[in-house]
């Protein structure tokens, strides 16, 4: 790392000024989000295909997920992302306190929902209630529910990774506004994990109602 | 120049924030909501639903993700991205359903799984 201008202690040499290095970052973050987006959009896709064609058997089979469980985690999640979001304020508005604090907060919520994720997943495995050949639910009256299972553990599966990811994220830009590295002349890390951690969220807007809530 | 990053962006603040979470918060109350109501066909189930759902994620990229205030740039990344997004889906819809006849799924479990036993 370069260090050679002591006033910006992380501005990289490559860049002209820190909003150039600060405008560099997004743009390069953006661009993986959108890989994200589209990485999920094949299984969106899929998803979309299957249930067009066997729409009662994933009609029936979401009644085995829990309501309350996902209307709880969707609004973990959206809690989490609006701490996530005071986290970035207070980087730019010099509160390092409450930096930290918020940082802090949305891990708890991170943590909740993966709490409550393991609680439903626990359940379905109990009930057989498993993706493609592993599926063994007894007592089915309309057939092909192993199909919705399928792309439910994928999607809540590869969404839970990313929240994994997340907070593996946020506990390092946490490491570092404890060390005192943010300040509003720097907070490039924060705001490109906060930008990550609400995508997380924006992906689970989309797989609540499709997943939870068919009518 | 100022280094000072806050001095050349302009963004919301915490009431903004709070606003966009009560805003979220009441729409997926409504979403909640709409999935008990028969509307006569599913199909307009699943498009209010993601109606709902494509308001809450406008306002977590509008405001909590800075896109109002960032660069057009990055809002032009976002919406090329969903551009694509929506050709995967709409090819793939076109091609799926001019071979309707083709059975290439089924209703039963793959074999091999304790189902099978």
């Amino acid at each position: 790392m370069s260090r050679t201008d002591a006033g910006e202690p992380f501005l990289q040499h490559h860049f002209a000024t820190p909003e150039q290095q600060f405008e560099a970052g997004k743009i390069g973050m953006w661009l993986f989000l959108v890989t994200e987006i589209l990485l999920f959009g094949g299984l969106f896709v899929g998803y979309g295909l299957m249930r067009s064609r066997n729409p009662a058997a994933f009609s029936e089979a979401h009644h085995h997920l829990d309501r309350i469980l996902g209307l709880t985690n969707t609004v973990v999640l959206l809690v989490s992302s609006f701490t996530m979001v005071m986290a970035v304020h207070a980087a730019r508005t010099d509160r390092r306190k409450r930096l930290v604090a918020f940082l802090a907060l949305t891990l708890v919520f991170a943590g909740v929902f993966l709490g409550i994720k393991y609680i439903e997943y626990s359940h379905k495995f109990h009930e057989g209630l498993l993706p493609g050949k592993f599926y063994s639910h007894k007592g089915d009256t309309v057939p092909g529910q192993f199909q919705f299972f399928s792309f439910y553990f994928m999607m809540t599966g590869l969404h839970g990774i990313h929240i994994l990811g997340g907070i593996g994220a946020i506990l390092w830009v946490l490491r570092r506004s404890v060390q005192g590295h943010f300040s509003s002349r720097y907070y490039t890390p924060v705001d490109l994990v906060g930008l990550y951690w609400h995508l997380v969220d924006l992906i689970w807007i989309y797989l609540f109602p499709l997943l939870y809530l068919i009518s | 120049m100022s280094s000072d990053l806050s001095q050349t962006q302009h963004h919301g603040g915490p009431k903004l924030y709070a606003g966009v979470l009560a805003a979220l918060l009441v729409l997926t109350a409504i979403t909640v909501t709409a999935s008990y109501v028969d509307f006569g066909s599913p199909a307009v189930n699943v498009v209010i639903a993601l109606a709902i759902a494509s308001i809450k994620a406008s306002l977590v990229a509008l405001y909590f993700m800075h896109l109002r205030y960032d660069k057009p740039l990055l809002s032009i990344i976002f919406v090329g991205g969903l551009f694509f997004l929506g050709l995967l889906l709409m090819l793939t819809m076109i091609d799926a359903g001019t071979r309707a006849s083709v059975p290439y799924w089924n209703s039963k479990p793959p074999a091999g799984g304790p189902a099978a036993r």
